[in-house]
């Protein structure tokens, strides 16, 4: 079950990570950041419970706080308000 | 209590599941609106069960987990309706097979009337 989940969850970072590094336009990295910002959010989450450590949870909505605050604002730069 | 573990395992294993199929899409679909709906609606509900999912598991660790939940599912949207904005204005065309660009119409119309 644990294996399982880690495996898909790395499955997804690296396809999300090779969208990273090849995407075409500014866009689509930052849609890609996004997603990897979601699925670090999901993963620390996961091995809170694994390690079981409450800690990790903080740390991961911390994470989920300054990537959305980021993403935000490069969106606002992409927009050309900033 | 059995159950509630029982039930917490199933959404953990679908949670996964549906992060490993917005990652997916994120890789395969043609151009950014496309992938920006594969990488945060797919990628909502997955991180969304397999938080609730590892809450339920821990019934300690639940109050904070639900917090996170319903900091990801106000916070997803916001992101990316401003990413699909944003990426709207700084021109970056659809795919060639989009039918309806309904952003751009409006903003025609707006011109007309001004």
């Amino acid at each position: 079950m644990i294996y399982i989940v880690l495996v898909l969850l790395s499955l997804a970072i690296i396809l999300v990570s090779i969208r990273f590094v090849k995407g075409p336009t500014p866009s689509d990295r930052v849609v890609a950041l996004d997603t990897l910002t979601i699925i670090s959010t999901a993963g620390l989450v996961f091995l809170s419970l694994f390690f079981d450590r409450s800690i990790y949870l903080d740390v991961s909505l911390i994470y989920g706080v300054l990537g959305f605050i980021g993403v935000l604002t490069i969106a606002r730069y992409l927009e050309g308000g900033l | 209590m059995i159950y509630l573990s029982i039930v917490g395992h199933l959404m953990v294993a679908l949670g996964s599941v549906f992060l490993f199929l917005g990652a997916l899409g994120l890789f395969r679909l043609p151009d950014v609106y496309t992938r920006m709906q594969a990488g945060t609606k797919a990628t909502t509900l997955g991180a969304l069960s397999l938080i609730i999912g590892v809450g339920l598991i821990q019934p300690e660790f639940f109050t904070k987990t639900l917090i996170i939940a319903i900091f990801i599912a106000i916070s997803n949207p916001i992101s990316s309706h401003a990413l699909a904005r944003g990426s709207h204005k700084a021109g970056i065309k659809p795919f060639s097979k989009t039918h309806f660009d309904a952003y751009a119409t409006m903003k025609e119309k707006l011109e007309e009337e001004l």
